[in-house]
């Protein structure tokens, strides 16, 4: 019984090492198969790693959230200084800007156009307002959150506003690129099957009188579908590899002008690859494609060979 | 061994090489098969190694009834009827050793086994010490003598060929029908078909003579008047 495992190991290892023999032998062929498989992987790769880091950069820039703090009507001017300087004091806090009514008054009356209307007020509508921007350590959402409870607590202050509507859209548009991720992932994918299918399909032609010959002397339809599909997923596991040093080499080309922007926008953002875990899932893709294209072509093909005399 | 029960065979194309043949062929025993190119030589050594299903009548071959085998038991059907072509169908890419190694390599046998039977099966032809050679560096004679080995070296217990000496010159004919008879005393059945009615004669066993799809009972007048038809 041990002996049966072990000459079905050893017929299994001398497969695959004839795959990968037969297909060192013609570099060529081997080489543009694998790279265009590879491009096809690469882009929706390249895809999610462009949708990770946005989202990275996202998180990032969440530091550039701002609360306004809109004070009640009356309150003095000595009072919301006196306010300011108390929020600049806590140590989740940036930087605290003081606009007060007058000077919001004025702003208005200038950029909006509306001044004789303006006039016409016997007062000024308008509450003293705190900007405040939280400081990096504390711009995560629950940070954030509970700077804006101590905020609202204060009983000068009428209400409390989180800037967040950009984000709101930016994760919307995220979300689109995500599925847009999906379906190129799926379209590119198909896109893999077909090539690998092709190429073994090929293959079996050339290798015809081989098959016939297998077939003849009591080869199973195991036997001789074993080494296209052994040589399906080497060209999967290959073009994973390849996909994902293309995709490694294009962010090393981006990664300069990437940082430049971010450090545009006060980031300590930074371009990162694919996590190791990416690329596993990416080999695991890449040999499951080229497993299912060669089975695909293997039984199309394979069933239609049979030994004559 | 081989028993055939009014078999007819159709092919796809509308063309019926047998129509309603009988025939048996006994454990042990070694005949011939001839017949002008069409009488359906060829359509018997397929229907008896299970390349072609009958379309009416009985095959059996090995006990086997070929005509309701499942398909999944088919490879293990045709380890047990070795085959040799006349153009040998050696792979040209490989090795004599891997050629004659095929029949067992997909049987699973370890690699000790198959060391030991290639040496065995290329000792019986005579063709020891030439495992690393490709086929093409052969002579014609050898070619057909490495397809020999391939057939036999599962040692089964039938073994079919389809005009094993057409290439050959007489002396190298004679060589290989030398080494069917050797086999036929440890016991292996043969049927031979062949064009080579010298041959047949020289040989003295069996000759089943075909005639469009029929065992021909007049068959003797259109070849050879001096050739019969034994049993």
């Amino acid at each position: 019984m041990s002996g049966r495992i072990t000459s079905w190991t050893a017929r299994h290892v001398q497969a695959l090492l004839a795959s990968s023999g037969r297909l060192s032998r013609a570099p060529l062929a081997t080489g543009l198969t694998v790279l265009v498989m590879a491009l096809a992987l690469a882009l929706p790769l390249g895809l999610l790693t462009l949708v990770q880091n946005v989202r990275t950069a996202t998180g990032d820039f969440s530091g550039a959230v701002s609360l306004s703090v809109y004070l009640k009507q009356g309150v003095a001017v000595a009072k919301a200084e006196q306010l300011a300087r108390a929020a600049r004091a806590r140590p989740d806090v940036a930087r605290v800007e003081l606009i007060t009514a007058d000077a919001a008054l004025a702003q208005f009356r200038s950029t909006s156009g509306f001044g004789a209307a303006l006039d016409a007020l016997e007062e000024n509508p308008l509450p003293h307002v705190l900007g405040i921007a939280p400081s990096a350590a504390a711009s995560t959402p629950a940070a954030v959150e509970a700077l804006r409870r101590f905020l609202t607590a204060w009983p000068e202050v009428e209400t409390v506003q989180l800037d967040t509507e950009w984000v709101t859209r930016f994760n919307a548009i995220l979300a689109i690129l995500r599925r847009v991720l999906l379906v190129a992932a799926c379209l590119l994918g198909a896109g893999v099957v077909a090539i690998v299918g092709n190429t073994i399909r090929l293959e079996i032609q050339n290798r015809r009188a081989e098959i016939e010959v297998t077939k003849l002397v009591g080869g199973t339809n195991a036997f001789v579908r074993r080494p296209f599909l052994y040589a399906g997923v080497l060209y999967g596991l290959i073009a994973g590899l390849l996909s994902w040093l293309i995709v490694s080499l294009a962010l090393r080309a981006l990664s300069g002008p990437a940082g430049e922007l971010a450090r545009a926008y006060g980031s300590r953002f930074e371009l990162a690859g694919p996590t190791p875990r990416e690329l596993l899932w990416l080999l695991l893709a890449g040999l499951a494609l080229g497993w299912a294209g060669s089975w695909l072509a293997a039984a199309r093909h394979l069933r239609s060979i049979e030994p004559s005399i | 061994m081989i028993r055939f029960e009014q078999v007819a065979k159709r092919y796809p194309n509308g063309r019926e090489a047998l129509s309603g043949l009988n025939l048996q062929i006994a454990a042990g025993e070694m005949v011939f098969l001839t017949g002008r190119s069409g009488a359906g030589k060829s359509t018997v050594l397929k229907l008896i190694a299970l390349l072609e299903r009958p379309t009416r009548g009985i095959v059996i071959v090995n006990g086997e009834n070929t005509g309701q085998l499942p398909a999944r038991r088919i490879p293990a059907f045709r380890r047990r009827v070795g085959v040799v072509f006349q153009d040998h169908r050696l792979l040209v890419d490989r090795p004599v050793f891997d050629n004659v190694a095929l029949p067992l390599i997909v049987a699973d046998s370890s690699l000790r086994e198959i060391d030991k039977r290639v040496r065995a099966a290329l000792d019986q032809v005579g063709l020891l010490g030439k495992e690393r050679m490709l086929p093409l560096e052969l002579s014609v004679g050898e070619q057909q003598r490495v397809g020999i080995a391939r057939a036999i070296i599962s040692r089964p217990p039938l073994l079919i060929a389809d005009e094993p000496t057409g290439n050959l010159d007489p002396q190298l004919a004679s060589e290989v029908l030398a080494l069917f008879r050797r086999l036929n005393e440890v016991g292996v059945t043969i049927v031979v078909a062949t064009h080579d009615l010298h041959l047949v004669r020289e040989s003295g066993l069996r000759e089943i003579q075909l005639d469009a799809g029929h065992i021909g009972g007049t068959g003797e007048a259109l070849h050879l008047p001096s050739i019969e038809a034994q049993r």
